[in-house]
């Protein structure tokens, strides 16, 4: 247990953030479209940012300068060394065709792997908006199965053989991660791939402990 | 001139390829006029809610092929609310029961929705030819219709239109005997694509010319392609990620090697750099090359690419290629004609950016240089200057400074007199879009100087009425004027409305124009459409004090009066 302990803390605090910054963002439900994306685009970015804040670094007048501004939906300066960050919030500006900034934004295809499946899937991240959603994409994808207690377990199921299989993924670090273990956000960020794992593997994964496997190869 | 039989009369008129001079030539007589009517093929109109469709229709009853526009330019940058407008379905339905020869239609910032498509796709025996250009409002069973329905196809271009991906089955619907395809551009859908109909249909249109996949299409798939289209001219390429010494990549070097006709390059929407010295062989011979969606070739991977180019005329590329990535592009495109560079972070306003140093070194470089977009994070006057003297053939200069009311960052003074070089220098300028610091000597220079300048986008700039006055007593050929976040107002509308009539369009947001302002506009220029868009709140216009300011307002001028479909948050005054 001690090595997981060890690992835990500073993994904790990201995850506690993160879920600050996915209130923050379902709390602008009545925003505009372009605004919505622009909160997004720096969620992903304040998340480094607040990682840097908590390691002792300088960045946390701006993250939170951001955000204020994010929700006034004004364009003032938060302070006046950073105009770059109001800048930012100014509808419409730079002139960059909304249909472009999409295209360019949402490069988040990842493959799906099903242990013992002959094939690959890929699906796009960006084009859900939470865990339920992927994992009912997941469900229609491979049509075999059905979700199982999806708001405690999140585990998909062969009704077939009764084979139950755990959705993995591969985070930015190479890791093993149950999908559900971080908010949805930092998840689409942070996801290399998927693999739906037979749950008899996935004994040594639990949400939070990154879980560098032998069986994820 | 007027004893000429009508059949030659109309032969002449056959030669004359643009509208203005068709226009100009039925305005000579009543004899001219009765022909031109009936000869005339293709109608332009810029905006759909300029006329009604049936006026068109009686106007001119043989109509081929139309090209419409709906939004405003704004639109594109999500200044317009997204309900505003610009259906396409009452056109459809008149054409349907009018034009029976109907071959073409393109289609710009339209809401085209698919009982539109399915109905295009009913009436026209001889349809051939449908161009979507930042649509909405349709998905993929609307493109089914077309593909299943259409017979003689020959053009499906999709280009950067918000398309609801309902998979790709729509391909399949092309029917077997489908083989006129010379263009088919689908590169903006973003879900899968059933690969073995894509094949097949490639495989069975000997006149293919022209072919965009989307991220969809993975490499294999592109190698079976190319295999089966060696004659293609234009490619998009879709998803381009391999392993560089796998089997796959090996074949395409191959593949790739025998397309000896491809002129243009685009796509790329996914990347392993790596893998692009398969396209290598055929670089030299192309003259067009977008790399704006591929944000996975950068550095030394995309200078190599371009150092192959040397016949480029246009180039669309990333700011990630830097002013050192620039100054490659001028020592080796020496052909080159239409240069824009888009940012691809724009908020980031961090490292990757150009500067006015990459500008200096094209200007240099590419003479032949006439139109330009160029996102950037600074500029200086002299770079402007020095720009205007290098390169007077300027049609469009669009410059965009990210911060955008950032002075010469030298010098710390306004860009007037960069800005004023451009206009003094470039006699053929048509389109122009300003940024950076700019006070009322810039729209001085533009009214002075700008004579053939038909679209000015100003954002963020001038100082008073003055400034855009100095525009609208000027500039003798604008046709379009766009205006956010600068401080005109009410006199600046009002001393000169007459000019409006001469103009398809004007746009104000975040202005200093007044309600009451555009209530006097609207009663003295009857024939003038001013909308307020308000979406901020919708209570009843009578509530609203005259002194308010106006959000934004479209004005445009009409032969049909305020239009019927305008939502609630749209006021025709």
């Amino acid at each position: 247990m001690s090595p997981e302990t060890a690992r835990n803390p500073p993994e904790s605090e990201v995850t506690g953030l993160n879920f600050k910054e996915t209130e923050l963002t379902l709390g602008l439900p009545g925003e505009s479209r372009t605004q919505a994306e622009i909160v997004s685009k720096n969620s992903k970015r304040g998340f480094s940012e607040t990682v840097d804040l908590n390691l002792g670094s300088s960045s946390s007048s701006e993250t939170r300068g951001r955000s204020q501004v994010e929700e006034q939906g004004e364009s003032e300066a938060p302070c006046a060394g950073k105009p770059p960050a109001s800048k930012a919030q100014v509808v419409g500006w730079p002139p960059v065709r909304s249909f472009r900034k999409n295209a360019l934004k949402s490069c988040t295809y990842v493959k799906v792997a099903v242990d013992g499946a002959p094939y690959l899937r890929k699906v796009d991240l960006e084009t859900y908006s939470s865990y339920q959603q992927l994992l009912s994409a997941l469900e229609n994808m491979f049509t075999c199965f059905t979700i199982r207690n999806v708001l405690n377990e999140r585990k998909l199921m062969d009704p077939v053989n009764g084979t139950e299989y755990v959705p993995t993924y591969e985070d930015k670090d190479g890791d093993w991660m149950l999908v559900g273990d971080v908010p949805w956000k930092m998840f689409v960020a942070s996801c290399k791939r998927i693999r739906l794992m037979k749950s008899s593997e996935a004994v040594g994964l639990a949400p939070g402990t990154p879980a560098q496997s032998a069986s994820a190869s | 001139m007027t004893y000429f039989p009508e059949e030659v009369l109309e032969h002449v008129f056959d030669f004359l390829s643009s509208h203005r001079d068709r226009n100009a030539v039925s305005q000579v007589c009543k004899s001219w006029f009765r022909v031109e009517r009936w000869s005339r093929h293709r109608v332009f109109i810029g905006n759909c809610y300029a006329i009604s469709p049936e006026r068109v229709i009686a106007r001119f009853p043989r109509v081929r092929a139309l090209t419409l526009k709906g939004k405003p330019h704004f639109a594109d940058f999500s200044l317009v609310p997204h309900d505003w407008g610009g259906f396409v379905y009452p056109w459809i339905v008149a054409m349907a029961k009018s034009y029976p020869d109907l071959e073409e239609l393109r289609l710009k910032r339209m809401v085209v929705s698919d009982e539109s498509l399915e109905l295009l796709s009913r009436s026209f025996p001889n349809f051939q030819s449908l161009v979507l250009v930042s649509c909405e409002g349709f998905s993929t069973d609307g493109l089914a219709s077309i593909a299943a329905n259409c017979r003689v196809l020959r053009e499906l271009d999709l280009q950067e239109n918000e398309v609801e991906d309902r998979r790709g089955h729509w391909l399949g619907c092309f029917p077997d005997s489908c083989t006129s395809l010379v263009s088919l551009n689908f590169a903006c859908l973003k879900g899968e694509v059933n690969l073995g109909a894509l094949e097949r249909l490639v495989a069975r249109c000997p006149n293919l010319r022209s072919l965009r996949l989307n991220r969809a299409v993975p490499l294999e798939a592109l190698h079976k392609i190319l295999t089966r289209a060696p004659q293609l001219v234009d490619i998009g390429i879709g998803s381009y990620v391999h392993e560089s010494n796998s089997e796959a990549y090996v074949k395409l070097c191959n593949a790739v090697l025998n397309c000896k006709s491809v002129q243009s390059l685009s796509g790329f929407l996914e990347v392993a750099p790596c893998c692009l010295p398969a396209f290598y062989p055929i670089c030299l011979n192309l003259t067009s090359l977008n790399l704006s969606y591929a944000p996975g070739i950068q550095g030394n991977e995309l200078i190599n690419l371009i150092r192959h180019c040397r016949k480029l005329q246009r180039l669309w590329i990333l700011d990630y290629i830097g002013d050192k990535g620039l100054e490659v592009v001028a020592s080796t495109c020496k052909e080159l004609q239409e240069l824009r560079v888009f940012p691809y972070d724009p908020y980031g306003g961090g490292n990757a950016t150009v500067t006015e140093e990459g500008l200096v070194a094209i200007s240099m470089g590419c003479p032949k240089l006439h139109s330009l977009l160029y996102f950037c994070r600074q500029m200086t006057n002299a770079a402007l200057i020095n720009v205007a003297k290098n390169c007077p053939n300027f049609t469009r200069f669009r410059l965009c400074i990210l911060d955008p009311t950032k002075p010469d960052h030298v010098t710390l003074q306004p860009l007037d007199e960069g800005f004023g070089a451009i206009v003094q220098s470039c006699k053929g300028l048509r389109r122009l879009s300003l940024s950076g610091l700019l006070t009322d000597q810039v729209f001085l220079y533009i009214g002075m100087y700008a004579e053939r300048l038909e679209m000015l986008s100003i954002a963020f700039a001038g100082e008073s009425d003055k400034g855009m006055l100095y525009v609208l007593n000027g500039c003798k050929n604008l046709r379009k004027l766009e205006i956010r976040d600068s401080p005109f107002g009410d006199i600046a509308l009002l001393t000169n409305v007459g000019k409006y009539e001469t103009m398809r369009s004007l746009w104000m947001s975040s202005c200093d124009v007044t309600l009451g302002g555009c209530k006097a506009l609207a009663k003295k220029m009857p024939r003038l459409n001013v909308e307020i868009i308000n979406e901020k709140d919708q209570m009843m216009e009578n509530s609203h004090d005259d002194g308010e300011k106006v959000e934004k307002m479209f004005v445009y001028r009409t032969l049909c009066g305020p239009r019927r479909d305008a939502p609630d948050f749209v006021w025709t005054l």
